[in-house]
């Protein structure tokens, strides 16, 4: 059943699916995670989580492992967070990672440092899962990206998968883990369809993903964008230039070591995000790598990034600001051009 | 029923039908994927948004929700503009920057739909501070739905309001659901309007339905605003006809409970309250039917016709300086 293929939705519903049967302390929480919730048998389940993640849950697992919240993100991400640190081991869903900032306190102050505070006498096994990305004409405030806020945060792990085999593993371990662990889905992924084994299985935390080994150029890129890099890579690979693509899919701990060994051997750097530039995972990477590998460096490193604004509306102005395969072909042609 | 003028009446169902026009429209257009993005329509609340709105003028300000375009129009918004946004084009009211979610105008008193539950509330209470710093009669109101009831954005905004005694009207839109949930569920009260005592505010039950009765109670609640006496919280009960967003298969609820709401139409009841007093002729309202829709029309060929943005568009009004 390896080459069984599932989508990315599926791929999380299993995890979740997987991990509720494995450890009755997993429970699920969120706006609309059944929907319907307290209608007749047939009328509940009616959403399954905005886009259907959870569905099937409810019937399987019943209403003390699947908890429908009133619109009242600090409240239930709150809860979440205390019954964490006492007991269970929560996933919590948060509809749009743009809606963080309503519940921001309880994760940042509460979840994240509850331990470091306390001394370590506690722990805080919680996944949030959430919704991150553009491309979908959703405008400011439910399309960005806002990880790099997150995996700011001491305290808080962040993952981000770009494809359905990572996205099972990686949620089977942020589920698992008994640190807080932000679960960043990007919206535009749920339908994309990719290997996916039937049995359960973890990807460990802090490991990226060599996409494609290279010679001439390392691009370290994330979620969504490490598959349109990918692209961009094997065209260039037809003229001749050797790419080699690492999705940074564990953001928060970062592999530093996968890329500093990468640019060791290629001498250059690209780093694609779709998050905003400054402070972000991109001007991460791009320090990780002067402060360790300065000496590596045959040229600058490059960023794509959008541009510092929010995400715009309209069809073109989304186009231009999310980076695209001919920007990211762009940036590594000049990174090859350049010299120190 | 309260005593309106009837350039008043003829304002309160132009703006009425116009809002039913532009949102069956939308209706239409969304599965036929003619615009990009995402609408959360608002057709069956129109009594609840002209009938507050008919007490407003262009600088007393309004936040609404993601279910916001009645609440533009009420306003008094041009709905070509709110098109051209919808359809992302660079004549749109945000310049193709916000879409549905994402519709103001401050020449208008529209501080903006908005796409964060809650949000709208303390927003509110920020042109209500004006008013009450510089001694104007200007009041604010703030639209939300049910759901938004239970957000702390709602208890800080209502106890600060109180406080302050802010001239703010809290307008709830109890439509039901909240997304797919049931207030039942989310609500352990029978009236969003009792939640008003917790902070020592009047709280007013109105029929959302109904355009008369949301209009006099909104007016007792604007005097006690401007007089300086502070805030209300209203809660209109009310029903969506679509779903949450467009395209929702609205499997959460029943047609016939739909259909009892549609049995007591804002717009219809409104029609035949006005011809059967002879407060209005039956043909002027057709004429006003006719030309929302000429108008609603007109807002689709003219958004359909309108330029695109230049991609570069995306990076200006990020702030007013920046070196």
């Amino acid at each position: 059943m390896a080459n069984r293929e599932i989508t990315y939705r599926e791929a999380i519903n299993e995890a979740l699916r997987q991990e509720m049967e494995r450890d009755p302390d997993v429970i699920v929480i969120g706006e609309d995670v059944a929907g319907g919730a307290g209608l007749p048998p047939d009328m509940q389940d009616a959403f399954g989580g905005v886009f259907g993640v959870t569905k099937g849950l409810l019937g399987k697992f019943g209403p003390t492992r699947v908890w429908d919240t009133p619109i009242s993100e600090a409240g239930y991400m709150g809860a979440a967070v205390g019954a964490a640190a006492t007991g269970l081991r929560p996933v919590a869903e948060l509809m749009f990672v743009s809606f963080m900032g309503v519940c921001l306190d309880q994760l940042s102050n509460q979840g994240a440092k509850l331990r470091y505070m306390f001394g370590g006498k506690a722990k805080v096994p919680l996944t949030v899962r959430t919704v991150i990305g553009g491309g979908v004409r959703a405008a400011g405030q439910h399309s960005t990206i806002d990880y790099s806020m997150l995996t700011h945060i001491p305290g808080l792990k962040c993952v981000a998968p770009s494809n359905p085999y990572d996205a099972k593993g990686l949620l089977v371990s942020a589920i698992r883990d008994d640190d807080p662990v932000i679960f960043c889905e990007h919206i535009q992924l749920y339908n994309m369809k990719g290997p996916v084994p039937e049995e359960n299985y973890a990807i460990p935390l802090g490991k990226a993903h060599v996409m494609r080994p290279g010679t001439d150029v390392t691009v370290v890129a994330f979620s969504r964008l490490a598959l349109v890099a990918l692209k961009a890579a094997e065209q260039l690979g037809k003229e001749g230039v050797s790419v080699e693509v690492i999705d940074g899919r564990s953001l928060s701990p970062l592999d530093e070591e996968t890329i500093l060994a990468s640019v060791s051997r290629t001498h250059r750097l690209v780093v694609v995000d779709e998050d905003t530039p400054r402070c972000s995972m991109a001007s991460d990477v791009v320090a990780l790598v002067a402060r360790k590998a300065f000496l590596a460096l045959h040229a600058a490193p490059q960023m794509v990034t959008p541009p510092h604004t929010p995400v715009p509306y309209s069809p073109p102005l989304e186009d231009f600001y999310i980076p695209s395969s001919q920007k990211i072909a762009e940036a590594i042609r000049a990174s090859l051009e350049a010299r120190v | 029923m309260p005593v309106m003028s009837q350039e008043k009446l003829l304002w309160a169902y132009e703006r009425m039908v116009l809002i039913r026009a532009f949102e069956d429209k939308l209706h239409q257009l969304i599965p036929q994927h003619r615009l990009p993005g995402f609408a959360h329509l608002s057709a069956g609340q129109e009594a609840v948004a002209v009938g507050l709105c008919a007490h407003l003028g262009d600088k007393d300000f309004v936040t609404s929700t993601h279910r916001g375009h009645g609440h533009c129009i009420a306003k008094g918004l041009d709905v070509g503009a709110m098109m051209a946004e919808l359809y992302g084009k660079s004549t749109g009211s945000s310049k193709g920057k916000g879409g549905s979610f994402h519709i103001a105008d401050l020449d208008r008193g529209m501080l903006g739909t908005n796409g964060i539950v809650g949000a709208g509330l303390p927003l509110a209470c920020g042109p209500a501070l004006v008013a009450k710093v510089r001694g104007t009669r200007q009041v604010a109101a703030s639209f939300f739905g049910e759901g938004a009831t239970n957000q702390g954005a709602f208890h800080e905004s209502l106890n600060l309001a109180a406080v302050w005694k802010l001239p703010v009207l809290f307008v709830c839109e109890n439509n039901l659901y909240s997304e797919a949930t049931p207030v039942e569920y989310a609500i352990k009260i029978k009236n969003i309007a009792d939640r008003a005592d917790a902070y020592g505010i009047p709280g007013v039950i109105v029929d959302g339905m109904d355009f008369f009765d949301v209009y006099d109670k909104v007016l007792q609640a604007v005097e006690r605003a401007r007089n300086g006496e502070g805030p209300t919280l209203l809660e209109a009960k009310t029903y969506r006809y679509f779903g949450h967003y467009e395209g929702d298969a609205m499997k959460y609820r029943a047609r016939e409970e739909e259909q009892s709401y549609r049995n007591r139409d804002p717009i219809t009841t409104f029609k035949r309250k006005v011809l059967s007093e002879g407060l209005l002729a039956a043909v002027e309202c057709e004429a006003i039917e006719k030309k929302a829709i000429a108008a609603v029309e007109a807002a689709v060929k003219a958004a359909e016709e309108a330029p695109l943005p230049h991609p570069e568009e995306c990076l200006t009004d990020v702030y007013v300086t920046y070196p």
